[in-house]
């Protein structure tokens, strides 16, 4: 576990803590595209370049955007509001988090997958990844497409303002 | 411990953290957040055994099975995006109908 | 099988038909159910005469059977039989059946109840005659029972008057005491000679193997079977005629109309058990050493002989004209009591027969009288009525002389006679005679004082009408004083006046026909046989009884009558306690007040307490209990099964309510669980997988 590792692994989850339980809204999203950054980080510090800019890209730039958009569109008289949720029991909620995340963990420790020994880094380039998607997965591609259309449409559909 | 486990440990960590925010917080838009935190937490762990799982080595098929980790997380990306942008345009068709995005004020509400 | 014979059941069913019908009538068929009633007993009357000239021509005993019921193995045989003593007593009741009959007519005339009346006079008629045509004791005993009915029905014909509905009362229930003891020596009879027939062929029970079985069987004291089983036949005869214990209802019998009184309880009922003794005289005659006088005759003529006296003695201090009467009637029954125990069937009915003549007649008169008197029955209240009622007065002058036995020319005088006769000559004892010599005395002085408190004397009621101008045939205004009555009352009092002078001469020594019609023997006339053993010097005897009966009678009531109603009796001036005493008939009625209806009232009281705490507690605990079960059961299906339901309903609706909340819409709640699932789901697999 190299340093670099560890100082991204904390901005991240810092940035997601902070994200997650801050009160003002707007502070929540920019703390979540610190986050978001923070993953595009380690993605390339993995070594999956075209995945951690395509990360910074997509997420910080279009979807924290958009969530920072969406918050200051619904701005109502709910700025001070109490910031846990109506569901009773708040703590059964973390309970529950913690409880996933111990499993979790117990399994990290407890696997096969950490024991085996480590393979050679794969060297991907940016020729080879364009070759895979428009050969062996052209079809899911096309279909991404679609998806997306479908969701821009029916977003602006769903957003739009209704005929008084 | 290895790389693999602290890259899958900070995954699960990340995880859990959306998860409490999501099952925990009032409003709409930040359960959303909680659930693009888990989502990229996924994501996390798929691009960890892409860089230090089992690969298989050689054939003409190796270079596309060497690629499937970032693939999907390429996919995963696409359609997380795709998701939260309709999410956030229900929040705001819901909002301009009941003025709010309190979730306690909107659940069991009449339309 | 001769037709009269065959025919004979038509004599008391014309009656019953008249009855049935009567019921059916309605109030105000007053004609139709007048003539219904004459008509059937005149057709009885004329087949009675019939019957009676067959017995007269042939001499003898003839009958009917037939089987009845079957029980078991044994069959239950009834019959009817004629012969001389059935005959004789068929034409006396249809006669002055048919008298009574035609004065009822005048008589019931203010009455509403007409129809009704000459329905009863029907039943009682046909239930009489079929009594008397007889020949099984059990048919005997089903129309004894018939005659006891309309005798309460008719005493009790005024039943709104509280006193003639315990007249009633008493009078059944008195005579229901000695049907029991009828009743019992019925059954013992049937279970000693297995026939109920008096007369078939030789298997009867008053034929010779039968008396013979029952003379021999002994049941102990030294008493034979015959004398237990005549004993017990006579405790009803003793009921129905009013001897001594059981006489208490005859006096309070004549709270009835007049013509009831003069039928049922002076003609005929009354004279019922001393027929029924003279029916069954085999049985109460026989005896082990031929000759002498059987135990069970004994008790009769004993029991007759004190009733006479008794009677006798009560009827002195009567007031009320038709209870001198009645006292009258019981001494008088005595009298044929003597007679039948003394000297036999012949002796008793020839008493019986004159005796319904004469009685009837006195009846009847005193109901001309009461009627005259618009309703007034205290002699002490009446008075002088010889100048208003002069026929009523002739006839009541002769049943008067008949029944005291004024010598030679009267009915009563022939057949007292032969009674007293027959008793002097006793062999067991001469008691009977002196007693029933002392009771013809008193018979003679009571009578006197009666007729002298009627019909001499100032009239002391009323005003005073003028007696040139006698109303002798028009019913006219009852507001009228004293009148006399019209001929359909007047014209049976002279029939009865004058069979009660010459019925006497059928019996008289000099040509005893009765008596021997009755044996079935032959009657020798002749004046010669008035000089017997004996017999002129009793005859001598009884008329100088009469006499001073008669004298003695007027020279107290009748020298000095009383002037005003509320005077003193001559008698009770001179020993007013004895007087007081015969007046109450010497308390026998408070007696038996105080013992027997004392019990009977404790016995009803035990009897009560046990039937509503012991015989109805069980019923009572056993609903109580129901009850309870009902109430528990109630109260389980109320609170524990509704209750349940509810609840569980409840609970239901309750735990879907909850359910719902799964439902309601709140996503952080099903994360929550979703999140708990896979922690658990993915701990199962790895747990699995490591295993």
């Amino acid at each position: 576990m190299s340093t670099p590792f560890l100082i991204l692994a904390a901005v991240t989850l810092a940035g997601a803590w902070a994200a997650m339980t801050l009160r003002g809204l707007v502070h929540c999203a920019l703390a979540l595209a610190v986050a978001f950054a923070g993953i595009g980080a380690l993605y390339l510090n993995l070594g999956a370049q075209f995945l951690g800019l395509a990360q910074l890209l997509v997420y910080v730039g279009a979807i924290a955007v958009l969530i920072v958009f969406v918050i200051l569109l619904t701005r109502g008289g709910d700025v001070d509001s109490p910031r846990l949720s109506p569901a009773s029991w708040p703590a059964a909620g973390v309970a529950v988090a913690t409880a996933v995340f111990a499993v979790l963990g117990w399994a990290v420790f407890h696997s096969n997958a950490i024991l085996a020994p480590l393979a050679p880094a794969p060297q991907p380039n940016i020729r080879q990844l364009g070759v895979a998607l428009m050969d062996g997965y052209v079809l899911p591609l096309e279909v991404i497409g679609l998806m997306l259309t479908a969701a821009l449409i029916g977003a602006v559909v769903v957003a739009m303002k209704e005929k008084p | 411990m290895t790389p693999l486990a602290g890259c899958l440990l900070v995954s699960s960590l990340l995880f859990a953290v959306g998860l409490a925010g999501a099952l925990t917080r009032r409003n709409t838009i930040l359960v959303l957040v909680g659930i693009e935190l888990m989502l990229n937490a996924a994501n996390l762990n798929f691009v960890a055994f892409w860089r230090f799982g089992p690969h298989s080595q050689g054939g003409p098929e190796s270079m596309t099975d060497s690629m499937t980790g970032m693939i999907f997380v390429l996919f995963a990306i696409a359609v997380a995006a795709a998701e939260a942008a309709v999410g956030l345009a229900l929040i705001l068709a819901v909002y301009r109908h009941a003025k709010t995005t309190d979730l306690s004020q909107l659940i069991g509400r009449r339309p | 099988m001769l037709w009269i014979v065959r025919s004979l059941w038509l004599i008391p069913t014309l009656p019953l038909l008249a009855a049935g019908l009567g019921a059916l009538l309605k109030q105000g068929q007053r004609r139709l159910a007048a003539t219904i009633a004459i008509a059937s007993i005149s057709i009885s009357f004329v087949l009675a005469v019939a019957a009676l000239v067959q017995m007269v021509l042939h001499p003898q005993r003839l009958f009917f059977n037939f089987a009845w019921m079957q029980f078991g193995s044994e069959w239950v045989k009834l019959g009817w039989m004629l012969d001389p003593l059935a005959a004789v007593m068929l034409v006396m009741v249809t006669f002055v059946g048919l008298l009574i009959f035609v004065y009822s007519v005048a008589y019931m005339h203010h009455d509403e109840n007409f129809t009704r009346f000459f329905c009863f006079l029907s039943l009682f008629a046909g239930a009489m005659l079929g009594l008397l045509i007889a020949n099984s004791l059990l048919l005997l005993f089903m129309c004894w029972e018939v005659v006891g009915l309309t005798s309460y029905l008719l005493i009790g014909f005024w039943y709104q008057r509280p006193a003639a509905a315990a007249a009633a009362k008493k009078a059944f229930i008195t005579t229901r005491i000695g049907d029991l003891g009828l009743l019992l020596g019925m059954v013992w009879l049937y279970g000693q000679t297995g026939t109920l027939l008096f007369y078939d062929n030789g298997a009867g029970c008053m034929e010779q193997q039968s008396l013979w079985l029952l003379a021999t069987h002994s049941i102990g004291f030294g008493m034979a079977a015959s004398t237990g089983i005549a004993l017990l036949i006579f405790c009803g005869a003793v009921g129905k005629s009013g001897q001594l214990p059981l006489h208490v209802w005859l006096p309070d019998a004549m709270e009835g109309p007049t013509p009831v009184s003069a039928l049922i309880h002076a003609a005929t009922m009354v004279a019922a058990g001393v027929y029924l003794v003279a029916r069954v005289y085999p049985l109460m005659s026989v005896t082990q050493s031929p000759g002498a006088t059987s135990p069970a005759l004994q008790v009769v003529a004993w029991v007759g002989a004190l009733t006479a006296i008794f009677a006798a003695l009560v009827a002195v201090a009567q007031d009320d004209i038709k209870r001198i009467l009645a006292y009258s009637t019981v001494s008088q029954l005595g009298y044929m009591m003597i007679g039948l125990g003394v000297g036999g069937v012949a002796v008793g009915v020839f008493h019986l027969v004159a005796h319904a003549f004469f009685k009837a007649l006195l009846f009847l008169g005193a109901g001309s009288v009461i009627h005259g008197c618009m309703g007034e029955q205290d002699i002490r209240e009446m008075g002088g009525l010889r100048k208003w009622m002069p026929v009523t007065f002739a006839t009541y002058a002769v049943g008067t002389l008949a029944l005291c036995g004024f010598p030679l020319f009267f009915s009563g005088f022939w057949s007292k006679d032969a009674i007293l006769h027959a008793a002097y000559g006793w062999n067991v004892s001469r008691v009977p005679f002196y007693l029933g010599a002392i009771g013809a005395l008193l018979t003679a002085f009571y009578m006197t004082r009666q007729v002298c408190y009627v019909f001499f004397g100032k009239r002391r009621r009323g005003a005073v009408p003028d007696p040139v101008v006698p109303a002798e045939t028009s019913l006219s205004d009852p507001h009228d004083a004293a009148h006399e009555s019209p001929a359909a009352m007047t014209v049976p009092l002279g029939l009865l006046a004058l069979f009660a002078v010459l019925l006497g001469f059928i019996g008289t020594p000099a040509w005893p026909w009765l008596q021997a019609f009755l044996d079935m023997s032959h009657a020798n006339a002749g004046l010669a046989q008035l000089g017997q053993e004996g017999l002129p010097q009793l005859m001598l005897a009884s008329s100088l009884l009469v006499f001073a009966g008669l004298g003695l009678g007027w020279w107290m009531y009748g020298r000095q009558p009383i002037h005003r109603a509320a005077d003193a009796d001559a008698l009770e001036r001179l020993q007013p306690a004895l007087f007081q005493a015969l007046r109450k008939g010497l308390y026998i009625d408070q007696l038996y007040a105080l013992t027997i209806l004392q019990t009977a009232w404790w016995i009803a009281l035990v009897t009560d307490w046990l039937e509503r705490w012991v015989w109805s507690g069980i019923p009572t605990a056993v609903s109580a209990l129901t009850k309870g079960l009902g109430w528990m059961d109630f109260s389980l299906d109320r609170w524990v099964v509704n209750k349940g339901f509810d609840e569980g309903c409840t609970g239901v609706a309750g735990s879907g309510r909850l359910l719902a909340r799964l439902q309601d819409g709140r996503i952080q709640y099903y994360l929550r669980f979703v999140g708990a699932a896979v922690a658990a789901l993915a701990l199962f697999l790895l747990l699995g997988h490591r295993g």
